[in-house]
């Protein structure tokens, strides 16, 4: 088994965004994805981030790897402060370049990340052993008789059946589930802090993405890293999340603890979305968000949520940007009539 | 009531192997047996529910009901009325089919490849009744035109073209080519699956109008339970090409009688984080159907597995009144229903 370091310093908090905005450069002009998002997160938690396509939960993502492309993508503002576990540094992940030797050594090494679809995230050219591998032969000095015996040790630690022969396998020859699976180990190879987890069971069957989720809760119990969990899927989010970011057109448009989020949820988009999906048991109409998520190059001013809210009304949303109220703990909501 | 009714559809032993061809030669070397020995009947009016993972065969199934994929056995019989007898659509002429294809039609569920980019709206809705020569001139404009309002996009859209559309538009465009013959049964495959959740919920309002306005009958095929037990009068389970059960949605639900069919509800993730988790958890992947297991496909993974589930297929059994499972043990073990979310809206 790997050895786990123990978790020793005081410093509970992983990651925390500040202000992030980043814009992408289109055709037609500027386009912000994410629009003034903050949000932290500390050890052994879960941030679920939920939204429809296109509110720019993946963006905020990548942009924690530092790997969006620049251009089109440019950011314009804010900060990403991560709390350096391996080396005791507070770091501004903003002020990196992406090539540079200390992003490299925190990418893969300190955040990792897994995507939604498995079987195009990994290179067919390679065995899943050898993706494995290359990750930790770059971050830990160890040679490759080593880094194999490790990458066959994260095989098993994840559930993949004869991890040493599949070790050898190619992405074609396993099921989904086995290179997701494949997908949690090579990311966790390198025991990051933070795992950043982008629709990882979207593309996989009900059965397998129980599996997988079970998983995860059990490395992030061993392990005790932060997770920023994406999901555009409410029941997901439930269940693996400590606290919720719900996001819209770039912006964090509520956020709390997974329990007020469900039972108290205060932004008519959280409502809107939770009376859309179907419950079982219930089978009573539908109340769906009216409207459909508007082009990113046709965003309203003031609150973007105006045109689809059942609340809107002129004389109490001004076209201005809504304040972040809090209307709880820890319990944020950007609306003008979140108490009607 | 619905028992003195005929069915609409039904289907006995329908089967579809497809062959896996290796070598110089392209021999058979073997079958995939993609839908195997599935029997069920839809009644006019009604919503059936299709539903297992990737691979179990369900949008094979669906297809094979309009012949898009032909069945290598089995019998599909349709009752165009209560009156006349009905019809084995497997051995329909392609004169005939074609016709019988008026009566049936499919909504797929890539909203982005199932549309001709080249084709405008106006183009797409109106084929299927230029090519049954239905209507013609000013009377095919205005049938286009209702049609879009009854799937709520407007006549302004009739010459614009599919990419100027989101994904729930384009959804809307494919239901409305659908109804365009006015068809008695619409096969739904996976109608919702690739749109946005408020966007979701606006099409299934839509599919229910449609249903309660024109007397539709609906094949719904999903993987999602959620939607599946929200639409369907009855659920259809499918693992491994064979059907394992089939009930009436709420008793489906409240009294499984396949383990795996206990294992898909068990595993479904309800947004209420209050709830405890108290999953089954499945081992290994789902079965291969050119290499399946011997006995029940099911036995590797199931946690009530005895001897003769290795040796024996069960056969598929009507239980109780109304719900089939084929299972050794049906109604013998008992397995764990639906734990409801606390959550209730409102």
């Amino acid at each position: 088994m790997i050895p786990i370091q123990p978790v020793s310093q005081d410093d509970q908090m992983v990651i925390e965004v500040k202000d992030l905005a980043v814009h992408f450069a289109v055709f037609q002009g500027r386009v912000p994805a994410v629009n003034g998002v903050s949000f932290t997160i500390e050890r052994g938690k879960t941030l679920g981030v939920v939204g429809e396509s296109g509110c720019g939960k993946s963006v905020t993502g990548l942009s924690i790897m530092h790997l969006l492309p620049t251009p089109p993508a440019e950011l314009v503002g804010g900060e990403i402060i991560f709390h350096r576990l391996s080396t005791g540094e507070v770091i501004d992940i903003t002020k990196l370049s992406p090539q540079s030797a200390e992003m490299r050594s925190i990418r893969g090494n300190d955040i990792a990340m897994i995507f939604q679809e498995p079987m195009t995230s990994m290179t067919p050219a390679y065995t899943i052993g050898e993706q494995i591998m290359e990750a930790v032969i770059l971050h830990q000095k160890v040679n490759k008789r080593e880094a194999r015996q490790r990458a066959v040790e994260m095989l098993d630690r994840v559930g993949m059946p004869q991890p040493g022969r599949n070790v050898d396998s190619y992405p074609h020859q396993l099921s989904g589930g086995m290179l997701q699976r494949a997908m949690i180990a090579a990311a966790l190879s390198c025991q990051p802090s933070l795992l950043i987890a982008d629709e990882p069971t979207t593309a996989l069957d009900v059965t397998t993405a129980a599996q997988i989720l079970d998983l995860m809760g059990q490395l992030q119990d061993e392990m005790g890293m932060a997770i920023m969990h994406v999901s555009h899927n409410l029941g997901v989010v439930a269940e693996v999340a400590n606290e919720v970011a719900v996001m819209y057109l770039g912006r964090i448009v509520e956020r709390s603890s997974v329990d007020d989020l469900f039972y108290n949820p205060k932004h008519p988009y959280t409502r809107g979305l939770m009376h859309s999906i179907p419950q079982i048991g219930q089978r009573q109409r539908l109340e769906p968000i009216r409207g459909v998520v508007p082009e990113p190059d046709a965003i309203p001013k003031g609150c973007a949520f105006a045109p689809r809210c059942p609340l809107f009304s002129p004389a109490t949303c001004p076209p201005i940007v809504p304040p972040s109220v809090t209307v709880g703990p820890g319990h944020e909501v950007l609306c003008y009539r979140y108490d009607s | 009531m619905i028992d003195t009714l005929k069915p609409l559809l039904e289907v006995r032993n329908l089967k579809k192997h497809f062959p896996i061809r290796r070598g110089l030669l392209k021999r058979t070397a073997g079958y995939v047996r993609a839908v195997d020995d599935v029997s069920f009947f839809i009644m006019p009016g009604e919503t059936l529910g299709l539903v297992g993972e990737s691979g179990c065969g369900k949008t094979t199934a669906g297809r094979c009901l309009l012949r898009l994929i032909e069945p290598t056995a089995g019998e599909i019989l349709f009752g165009e009325s209560q009156d006349s007898r009905p019809i084995d659509v497997t051995k329909l002429d392609m004169a005939s089919l074609k016709s019988y294809r008026r009566n049936i039609q499919i909504i797929f569920q890539d909203p982005y490849s199932s549309l001709d980019p080249r084709m405008s709206v106006a183009d797409i809705v109106s084929e299927p009744l230029r090519i049954h020569k239905v209507a013609s001139g000013s009377e095919l404009e205005d049938r286009v035109a209702n049609l879009l309002k009854s799937v709520g996009l407007q006549a302004a859209h009739l010459r614009r073209y599919p990419h100027s559309f989101s994904g729930g538009q384009r959804q809307r465009i494919g239901i409305a080519r659908a109804l365009a013959l006015g068809p008695k049964m619409i096969v739904c495959d996976e109608p919702v699956s690739a749109l946005d959740v408020s966007v979701q919920a606006q099409v299934l309002n839509v599919l229910e109008d449609l249903q309660d306005q024109f007397g539709l009958t609906y094949l719904f095929i999903s993987h999602d339970l959620n939607v599946v037990d929200h639409i369907s009068d009855r659920v259809a389970v499918m693992y491994v090409g064979k059907m394992v059960e089939l009930a009436r949605t709420t008793e489906l639900f409240e009294h499984p009688l396949h383990p795996y069919t206990e294992a898909l509800i068990s595993a479904l993730p309800q947004p209420d984080p209050r709830k405890k988790r108290d999953r089954i958890l499945l081992t290994g992947d789902v079965a291969n159907p050119a290499d399946p297991p011997s006995g029940c496909y099911f036995h590797p993974r199931c946690r009530y597995a005895q001897d003769i589930c290795n040796t024996e297929a069960p056969s598929w059994r009507e239980i109780i009144p109304g719900h089939f499972a084929a299972c050794h043990f049906a109604g013998e073990i008992n397995l764990r229903p639906l734990s409801k979310p606390l959550i209730m809206k409102g």
